[in-house]
């Protein structure tokens, strides 16, 4: 436990340190903040967030998590730290975890600059805190889920533009895609796809429901690509 | 303190290290010599538990490195060659980070850190960003980390390469003297380096342990033929009697240099004849300006195991 403390709190500080961390925080609040006022102060639009929350905060994150984690892994294969990282007395397991929490934890103060959001609401009508507080952990669950994904990609080259496109494709691909797939197949291809579907277990935490079925997706699917990215470690020894 | 038997690595179809086989015993500097891509980076891997091995079995303080890797690697200090660090922390803020993934408690780290700023002469840098330091102040810092739990093995791979003279004489010191506390490993492809500062040489090529054993003992081996050279002046033909009764000698051959007679004489494996030669000269009341023995044969023996290797990997 104290070693992935460590190796995240390592990450966490690397980011406020990394010139490209803070391009990327810019285009994230510069996008967010141009869908909610866009969206949000339109001409009858109502005062929620549910239109920044429905599609374009899925978006943003789409194309921001993956350039937050491209590096975590990628860059110590790349400059050879991964070496005295490896060799340290730490398990395969403890530094993806740290990593994971690492930009975990960064995504998190990214999603805390959201709270201007709620405050702006609140001046115009009343906030519904306990839809809010679905709305979070929807972005919570989809966020870990994204940080995970990322995260193997990362580990399977030192050429971190290729681990962002293929984190990109594939993110893409579960999330907007997946649903679309799903009409051009009937029975239990079709079951499985709208299953995968991302964005389907997201939007019931958007409409303020959270289903332990969803719950225990993005949990399961998180888990899985931590897994396969401890694997991918492993496997990197025998190379 | 490191056994290794049988070890063997390959990539693909590729041997790189080929069924060799050593021990280590505590204490004093070892050092893996070798020509490039002769399996010293592999061997060093396998050992720092970096890589494992495709046959064979290695073990260190009594630990096996696949089984037991954990273990051995809270006992190993590594330096890998090209000394990675994270360019964007300062070097006492990695020293730290390093020692909290050894588990060090917080007052272990701030007295080993002292401790290895002080052997390393980290100095004032300890405190500037590593991406701002010289590739020497970065080797330093890599070291100090390496040493920082006090290890029982130091494993330094090519510590010295990329080093400006005056970096490579103090590094050379430093390692000398960690010798004295700890068991230190390091790979060279500079003979003279090892000659320098290593107890006991394994020298390396193909893959295949060639030979074992001090410098001194390898240079003996392998200068089977002790030649000397002495700069006299008397006439040649008093030279070349003399000389051939002196035990020994096999081989005397002499050349005119500015007034002076250059002597060169082969003996036999084992015979020091610079003594018999000086006490020749002062019996015949002969001028004598120069007697040294010719060096460097050990070199000889290195250019032969690197030429063959190229042969051996052609095929």
């Amino acid at each position: 436990m104290g070693i992935i403390c460590t190796m995240a709190r390592r990450e966490l500080g690397a980011y406020f340190l990394s010139p490209i961390a803070y391009a990327v925080i810019a285009i994230y609040l510069f996008a967010a903040g141009l869908a909610f006022g866009l969206g949000t102060f339109a001409n009858s639009a109502e005062a929620s967030l549910r239109n920044l929350l429905e599609f374009w905060m899925v978006l943003i994150l789409v194309f921001v998590l993956p350039m937050l984690t491209m590096r975590l892994i990628s860059d110590e294969l790349r400059s050879g730290t991964i070496e005295t990282l490896m060799t340290a007395p730490v398990t395969e397991s403890q530094i993806v975890l740290g990593k994971f929490f690492g930009a975990f934890a960064f995504y998190l103060v990214l999603l805390a600059t959201l709270a201007i959001y709620p405050i702006l609401l609140e001046m115009y009508g009343d906030m519904d805190y306990k839809l809010l507080f679905c709305n979070v952990m929807g972005l919570v669950l989809l966020g870990g889920l994204y940080i995970a994904t990322s995260l193997f990609f990362s580990a399977c080259t030192k050429h971190q533009v290729i681990a962002v496109l293929a984190s990109f494709f594939l993110l893409a691909l579960m999330t907007f895609a997946s649903q679309g797939l799903a009409q051009q197949f009937d029975g239990a291809i079709r079951a499985a796809l709208q299953q995968l579907s991302v964005r389907t277990h997201y939007m019931d935490f958007v409409r303020g429901l959270i289903d332990t079925n969803h719950v225990v997706f993005f949990v399961t699917t998180t888990s899985l690509f931590l897994f396969l990215t401890v694997k991918r470690l492993e496997m990197q020894r025998w190379q | 303190m490191v056994r290794v038997e049988n070890l063997t690595k390959r990539y693909g179809s590729f041997l790189a290290v080929d069924n060799i086989s050593f021990a280590v015993q505590r204490g004093g500097v070892l050092g893996f010599l070798g020509p490039n891509g002769a399996g010293k980076t592999t061997t060093i891997r396998i050992l720092s538990c970096f890589h494992p091995a495709s046959g064979g079995s290695a073990t260190i303080g009594g630990y096996d490195v696949f089984r037991q890797s954990i273990d051995v690697r809270r006992r190993v200090g590594y330096l890998p060659e090209s000394t990675p660090l994270y360019p964007e922390m300062r070097a006492r803020e990695y020293l730290q980070f390093r020692g909290k993934l050894r588990g060090m408690s917080r007052d272990e780290r701030t007295s080993g850190i002292r401790r290895v700023a002080e052997r390393c002469w980290l100095g004032s840098f300890i405190d500037r960003p590593i991406n701002q330091l010289s590739k020497g102040m970065k080797q330093r810092v890599g070291l100090a980390d390496a040493m920082l739990h006090d290890p029982d093995l130091l494993i330094l791979d090519e510590p010295t390469i990329g080093l400006d003279p005056t970096q490579i004489r103090e590094t050379r010191n430093l390692i000398k003297d960690l010798g004295e506390r700890h068991t230190v490993m390091l790979s060279s492809h500079i003979l003279s380096e090892v000659e320098q500062i290593c107890d006991q040489t394994i020298i390396i090529a193909a893959g295949k342990i060639v030979a074992t054993g001090s410098p001194q003992d390898l240079r003996d081996r392998f200068s089977e033929q002790g030649r000397v050279v002495a700069e006299i002046k008397a006439e040649h033909k008093d030279i070349e009697e003399e000389t051939r009764k002196i035990t020994g000698i096999q081989q005397v051959t002499l050349a005119d240099a500015n007034g002076w007679v250059r002597t060169t004489v082969s003996a036999k494996a084992g015979c020091d004849v610079r003594e018999d030669l000086f006490k020749l000269a002062k019996e015949k009341n002969w001028a004598l300006r120069e007697l040294r023995r010719e060096g460097a044969t050990l070199e000889d023996f290195f250019i032969k195991v690197t030429a063959e290797q190229q042969t051996v990997r052609a095929q």
